[in-house]
């Protein structure tokens, strides 16, 4: 009997662990999508509304690409409220999840959306390359951090 | 401005319109009041919902907006931006189908919930059906002719803007279970519906950025597209917001899950 409800506390504790991590990775995906609109697009505007030189297939993945972040920040927010209902945030682990959401998205950005896909440039009228290399390091930066702190993470849970 | 293809609306129309808006302002208090006899009591915030949605589709459709909205494209856009999201969002938390259930006699009730029951209505508020009334209407208004005929004819002028509060409507009905309803889906289906639908409204205002329905000009075409891009994006966080926090309520701890 004891072991069965020690299993079923182990599934729990399984389940909330993976909330965590999707709830970081989806706010995390969410704000550096946010974060680019801010800054890129509002505030430097660098970044085009539309350069009327990309394919269809950027604009409709671009277009997916934001009504999904726009979905995700709030979503894992609201992931995060269930955690803390549940008393069961752990906040490095959370920290550690949102860096590599933020950090792939930005990879993601960087590569598929700038290059393949073509739907915008980081800026125009400029020698392109070092902006791209700044973009995608930062976002490969902000990936490996988030990867070293959630196996520190884990390293100080089981210690 | 698309004055050269333009016909004028034929007064009907507006006058139809303000006769069903001022219908609907007042049916809905009168069938409140009268059913909190049997009832509890309905509370306020659903008056105020319901009266600011009739407000909104209204002003899309009468008065100077809706005047305006015929000779700028950038006008036109806040109005339907009124007409298809705001005001289906607000009218849907006036709770109009649970006032109905509350105010028709028992026998009138049966048969309407075995319509609501019945396959076509759950074929018809499936989360896929109503964005794609929703969003193919839209891409067959803007990317068509259709847009001049609307500026023709006061019928077709008439249907697409029934089409735009009701598709709206329904599409709003089928993500936020705030009223009655009768089939329900999986957060997880209605929630890829809604990004997918959200998308496509994005790439319909990017594609009119670059090319505006025929006879409207690049500036007036360039910054209806704008309002729809981000007037559509503020309505679309209320949207979000409201779906995550349905959510957030249903997966509490303690609460016996039900059929979503």
């Amino acid at each position: 009997m004891a072991s069965k409800e020690q299993a079923i506390t182990d599934e729990t504790a399984h389940k909330l662990q993976k909330r965590n991590f999707w709830s970081g990775i989806l706010f995390g995906i969410g704000s550096m999508a946010f974060i680019d609109e801010v800054i890129f697009h509002q505030l430097l505007q660098w970044h085009h509304f539309y350069d009327l030189a990309t394919p269809q297939i950027g604009i409709f993945a671009d277009g997916l690409l934001n009504s999904f972040a726009w979905f995700a920040a709030i979503g894992g927010l609201f992931m995060f409220a269930d955690l803390r209902r549940r008393q069961a945030v752990r906040m490095r682990y959370w920290i550690a999840s949102v860096l590599m959401g933020a950090g792939a998205f930005q990879l993601f950005d960087g590569i598929i959306d700038h290059k393949v896909f073509r739907t915008h440039q980081v800026r125009y009228q400029v020698e392109l390359w070092p902006y791209d290399l700044s973009w995608n390091l930062f976002g490969a930066a902000l990936l490996i951090a988030g990867l070293f702190l959630a196996k520190s993470a884990k390293e100080r849970r089981s210690a | 401005m698309i004055h050269h293809y333009l016909g004028s609306i034929e007064p009907w129309f507006q006058l139809t319109a303000a006769l069903l808006l001022a219908w609907a302002l007042m049916f809905y208090p009168m069938l409140s009041i009268w059913t909190n006899e049997r009832y509890r009591k309905w509370p306020m915030h659903r008056y105020i919902f319901w009266f600011v949605g009739v407000i909104a589709a209204g002003a899309s459709l009468v008065g100077p907006l809706a005047d305006a909205a015929h000779t700028s494209f950038a006008t036109h856009m806040t109005g339907h931006l009124l007409l298809g999201m705001l005001a289906p969002l607000l009218l849907l938390h006036g709770k109009p189908l649970t006032l109905v259930m509350r105010g028709l006699p028992t026998t009138s009730a049966r048969r309407l919930s075995r319509l609501l029951n019945s396959r076509f209505i759950a074929v018809a508020s499936h989360p896929a059906s109503t964005a794609l009334l929703n969003f193919g209407g839209l891409f067959i208004l803007y990317k068509t002719d259709l847009f001049v005929l609307m500026h023709q004819s006061t019928a077709v002028y008439a249907l697409v803007h029934i089409h735009i509060l009701l598709a709206g409507y329904m599409f709003t009905w089928s993500i936020l279970y705030t009223d009655l309803t009768a089939h329900r889906h999986s957060f997880r289906l209605r929630a890829a519906v809604l990004i997918v639908a959200l998308a496509s409204h994005k790439v319909l205002a990017k594609s009119l950025y670059a090319m505006p329905p025929a006879g409207i000009t690049t500036s007036d075409g360039e910054m209806g597209a704008l309002i729809m891009y981000y007037g559509g994006d503020v309505i679309d966080l209320a949207l979000i917001i409201l779906f995550c926090y349905s959510w957030y309520k249903a997966t509490a701890p303690g609460r016996i899950a039900r059929a979503v």
